[in-house]
């Protein structure tokens, strides 16, 4: 279609709901709810975790599992706003491991040039996801399945065949150990800082720039998105490779904090950034959600998930809590979804 | 009576699948600031015809002419860029996004500059709520509000007053009424009526005798793929359409028929 240039004055009465009910404009925000659970969660365990919970360790503790797993949950959740899934990332963040420490580990070749080709890795990753999902039918979930076991039996047993065991270590150069592994206060993994980049970066791409706008409607409706002249296929493509590149740097970042590869942790990344997304109200099949919302996810599951041992509860029953907490916040998510969309701007 | 040029035409259209034909000689013409209505039951190739128009599908044989020049639609992209916007029953709109992010998927309009342009919210806010209002929907005031949250009625005149804003001269309307209710329907049709006002071509696809005769200038009611009468205005009575409509047996007949076997 042709677009003929915008000239329009502004109308005053596109601003007319603006200033009315504030509480109503909030409740249709995808991020609502997650605050609200986030708040309640801070407040139980401020009450049962005690000052140990409060003290600059316990936060500490908390926000270096929420960085790491917020890193991956902010691509998967704009993924999942774009309505695919993407399960790879267990496979990505200790590929990535093992091909840094094996480059500059094992060969001792210079630390830049381990991470280039991890994150180089997550990259290619992300690329066949995307192909693979864009040039067929089949749903991402069963293609990120596939290439999952792919990536983690290719990697192992790449590792083993090279370096004989996949415990070789690496020794960080200084600026390395600076940029990615070091911790601040000698408690903060400097990847909270890593993981506020990321938050801004986003941000921008979702709510400020047009191409969060084509995220929306990809999710919303394939079809009109593409009737809509959107490049659904690079932006699918585009979106995948993000969110390898994201599990390769957490991956990076781990090697680098741990001074070794960590084999088996990349597993559990894979639900529990699904659930930090959906916890944060992103519907699971798309359309709708907020990096804000995502960031709330992913601080709640992270506190739940450390503050559980300042308490005298079982460390099993964080489970539980969080198992119940998904629960609770798919239905209010349900529910403030009801009201944004029942949402108008008319006072009765 | 003298016609306004076409501004659309086909000639001697046929389209097939394989074995099956759909389409039979299908011979049309769409006019500027004209609403032809096509009227069929089920499975009468109204889809199938709407789909050769907006460029989904290629005619087996058969000329498509665009103002007076053949053109041929690789993609539903290529009739979108000549002008031909198709609004769906549904309003082919995203239930989750806000009004003034689904009026301008694709375009978004933007500030800023270089890898720094960013979506001009309010901007878009007050086009999109503007155009809609130009259209006679005043309930909607605010751009931040969900389409979902919008009836049947007002989406349809969201994606017309979209097809429209961005210069859309044909517009294929696919069962716009056919999900409404009555005063719903009503808005609809009021809108279709503003369009030719504007001088688009409408096409309006239904099988609502009624919804047609509200509007149309112009009617052709196809039956197994094959236009059984072109006619306008007034020139047929809505039994005699509805009888068309039915592939030749009157109403009265089938009412009858089954009066009959209620009976049995």
């Amino acid at each position: 279609m042709t677009a003929h240039p915008v000239t329009s004055t502004p109308t005053p009465m596109a601003n007319r709901g603006r200033s009315g009910l504030a509480l109503g404009r909030l409740a249709r925000r995808p991020e609502t709810g997650s605050f609200l659970g986030m708040a309640a969660v801070f407040l139980f365990f401020a009450i049962f975790g005690g000052s140990g919970f409060l003290s600059a360790a316990g936060t500490a503790s908390w926000l270096s599992i929420a960085s790491e797993i917020g890193i991956i949950a902010l691509p998967i959740g704009l993924l999942m706003i774009a309505g695919e899934l993407d399960i790879s990332v267990g496979a990505v963040i200790p590929a990535a491991s093992l091909t840094a420490v094996i480059v500059s580990g094992y060969y001792g070749l210079p630390d830049w040039l381990g991470i280039t080709a991890a994150l180089g890795l997550g990259l290619a990753i992300g690329l066949i996801n995307g192909v693979f999902v864009t040039r067929t039918t089949i749903p991402s979930l069963i293609i990120t399945i596939g290439t999952m076991f792919g990536t983690m039996g290719l990697t192992l047993g790449l590792t083993v065949m090279i370096a004989g065991s996949t415990g070789v270590s690496l020794v960080p150069d200084d600026l390395t150990k600076t940029l990615l592994g070091q911790h601040l206060g000698g408690m903060f993994q400097v990847t909270i800082l890593w993981w506020l980049v990321y938050i801004a970066a986003l941000l921008w791409l979702l709510h400020i720039s047009p191409v969060g706008n084509w995220i929306y409607a990809l999710g919303g409706d394939k079809e009109s998105a593409r009737n809509a002249g959107i490049p659904t296929k690079r932006l699918t493509i585009g979106l995948f490779m993000l969110s390898g590149f994201s599990a390769a740097f957490v991956g990076v970042s781990q090697l680098m904090v741990y001074q070794s590869a960590q084999v088996l942790a990349g597993q559990s990344f894979i639900f529990n950034s699904i659930m930090c997304v959906v916890i944060g109200g992103v519907l699971l099949t798309g359309g709708f959600g907020s990096v804000v919302g995502i960031v709330f996810g992913t601080i709640t599951f992270s506190i739940v998930n450390q503050g559980i041992y300042f308490t005298s509860i079982d460390p099993n029953m964080g489970s539980v809590i969080i198992g119940a907490l998904l629960l609770i916040a798919v239905l209010t998510n349900d529910t403030f979804r009801q009201l944004a969309l029942s949402y108008s701007s008319k006072k009765a | 009576m003298s016609e306004k040029p076409a501004i659309l035409e086909l000639k001697n259209v046929n389209k097939s699948f394989g074995p099956i034909d759909v389409l039979h000689n299908i011979s049309l013409q769409i006019r500027r600031g004209e609403v032809l209505c096509l009227l069929g039951d089920n499975g009468a190739g109204k889809s199938t015809l709407i789909k050769v128009l907006a460029g989904v599908h290629k005619p087996t044989s058969g000329e498509i002419l665009m103002d007076g020049k053949t053109v041929s639609f690789d993609r539903p992209s290529a009739a979108q860029e000549r002008g031909i916007a198709t609004v769906h029953q549904f309003g082919g709109t995203f239930p989750l996004m806000s009004i003034g992010r689904s009026f301008f998927v694709g375009l978004e309009p933007t500030k800023g500059w270089g890898p720094f342009k960013i979506y001009d919210r309010k901007r878009a806010n007050e086009i999109a709520v503007k155009a809609v209002r130009d259209f006679g929907i005043t309930r909607i005031d605010d751009g931040d509000r969900l389409v979902g949250g919008l009836s049947g009625g007002e989406r349809q005149s969201l994606a017309i007053a979209r097809a429209v804003h961005f210069g859309a001269r044909v517009l294929i309307l696919d069962e716009p009424t056919a999900a409404l209710g009555v005063k719903q329907a009503g808005h609809v049709l009021r809108i279709v009526n503003e369009a030719k006002r504007r001088g688009l071509a409408v096409v309006f696809i239904t099988h609502q005798v009624m919804h047609a005769m509200a509007v149309g200038d112009h009617f052709a009611v196809l039956i197994r793929g094959a236009i059984a009468a072109d006619f306008r205005k007034r020139e047929k009575t809505r039994e005699e359409i509805t009888d068309l409509m039915a592939g030749g047996e009157t109403m009265a007949d089938l009412e009858a028929e089954i009066e009959h076997e209620l009976h049995a």
